[in-house]
């Protein structure tokens, strides 16, 4: 049986997150897409969506979202209690 | 009251602080910041004594950087600094100018201005550029469209002069909305040769104002030396007596219009370094009727390396300190206004960028 207001638990990167005051690598959210979600971590610490998304509006190039082990795109949704991981891109030089 | 001078450095692994007191003999050197983020530019507002730093993360995007005690501590923002949604995500940015009021300008990467009113906290889209009608036909340079260039003038708070790789040079006097090209003089010559001389397209590396004489600029192009005496509206060829018509930076003496720094390098299709190896600056004392190589303390044996073209900058102490950084990550300082020259730091990632702040203590 299934939870239907279980958070969803999102992992960041330690890159992404020391930009923040009091960032945190764990944390469980309510959020019913990854746009939410998005949105979720913008009301948390100002500034992560940008970080993480770019006015097309999409995710950036090099980070990945994986939702329960699948790439995931702002529009895909999120079950309660979803494994989210925020991901960066082999990149640079 | 006590002084001390910063070389501000923006490099591809974080923004770096070389300090020393006015007498420049002894530096220390502090960095990396900006979490080692590539680093385009990094420029101080001599009002504020705020040092911003601006460039771009390829996972995380755009930012600008602000510290209020000369890099001992950093904040970033990104807030607002975004083209309209579905156009290419800005990616990095490459200039900033601090303006009068405390306005700060930043330009990006694809071609963009952005301003901020309330100290880099947040910015607005100046986008002028964006619907320029030639828009559609400019291309990138080789490290992008991007708007490095930021020329404000002192005189007139609502003009300013950008340069474009590789769009060319464009004036606004109405505060960014409008624009037009000031291009006219100057050489493209990757272009069929009935069209060497466009109203726009040209490969401008970077564009500098003269201090004290309202219209003159200097401007170092992808092809040729130039001089303006009409904020832009005419360029006049200052390559001759020079070794190439090839170089990145340009720096301007703090109070003699007539002074201007430059680095040529061999030539963009030989290399881009040094001229037979052996390092040099160019000096004019004449606006650029006369040139000289200063050479004294710079290697004259395999040099290799190039200066990018936001790598030089002057102080505003008596006589003026010349700076540069190099691709191979070197900084070299003039005290004498170029007639010798220490290096002041080895092994840095590559320069993208040197600027100077004086400060009160």
């Amino acid at each position: 049986m299934t939870d239907d207001t279980a958070p969803v638990k999102v992992r960041l990167p330690a890159h992404l997150v020391r930009l923040f005051p009091d960032g945190e690598t764990y944390l469980e959210l309510p959020a019913a897409t990854v746009r939410e979600l998005m949105d979720a971590l913008e009301t948390r610490w100002p500034g992560m969506r940008d970080r993480l998304c770019d006015e097309r509006p999409a995710i950036r190039r090099h980070i990945n979202v994986f939702v329960d082990g699948r790439r995931a795109r702002l529009e895909t949704p999120l079950r309660p209690g979803a494994d989210v991981f925020v991901l960066t891109a082999i990149s640079g030089g | 009251m006590a002084q001390k001078v910063l070389i501000l450095i923006g490099t591809k692994k974080g923004a770096f602080i070389l300090e020393s007191d006015p007498a420049r003999t002894s530096w220390s050197l502090r960095g990396p910041f900006c979490d080692t983020w590539p680093t385009n530019h990094v420029v101080g507002d001599r009002a504020s004594g705020r040092i911003y730093a601006g460039g771009g993360n390829e996972w995380f995007g755009p930012a600008v950087w602000q510290s209020d005690d000369l890099g001992a501590s950093w904040t970033h923002s990104s807030r607002g600094l975004a083209h309209a949604e579905g156009e290419a995500p800005v990616k990095s940015v490459w200039s900033l100018a601090p303006g009068a009021d405390g306005v700060l300008y930043a330009g990006v990467e694809p071609a963009g201005l952005f301003r901020s009113d309330d100290g880099g906290q947040s910015f607005t889209a100046l986008d002028g550029l964006q619907k320029h009608p030639s828009r559609g036909d400019w291309g990138p340079g080789g490290a992008g469209l991007i708007l490095h260039s930021l020329v404000l003038d002192p005189d007139d708070p609502d003009a300013l002069w950008v340069g474009i790789s590789a769009a060319g040079v464009f004036h606004s006097a109405d505060g960014g909305r409008t624009w037009s090209a000031r291009n006219r003089g100057t050489r493209a010559d990757y272009m069929p040769e009935d069209q060497r001389y466009p109203e726009h397209g040209q490969c401008v590396h970077c564009v500098v104002k003269a201090p004290g004489l309202r219209h003159r600029l200097y401007q170092q192009n992808h092809c040729g030396m130039y001089r303006s005496d009409d904020g832009g509206v005419s360029w006049q060829s200052i390559e001759k007596g020079l070794p190439s018509s090839f170089g990145f930076p340009a720096a301007a003496h703090p109070r003699d219009a007539e002074t201007l720094f430059l680095v040529p390098l061999n030539g963009d299709t030989a290399g881009r370094f040094m001229p037979e190896a052996k390092a040099a600056v160019w000096r004019t004392r004449d606006g650029g009727a006369s040139w000289q190589a200063l050479r004294s303390g710079l290697p004259q044996k395999d040099a290799y390396f190039n200066v990018l073209r936001q790598a030089m900058a002057t102080d505003t102490l008596e006589p003026a300190g010349v700076y540069f950084g190099t691709g191979s990550g070197e900084i070299y300082a003039s005290a004498d206004e170029g007639e010798s020259w220490t290096r002041l730091a080895e092994h840095l990632p590559t320069i993208s960028s040197v600027e100077t702040l004086v400060v009160e203590t």
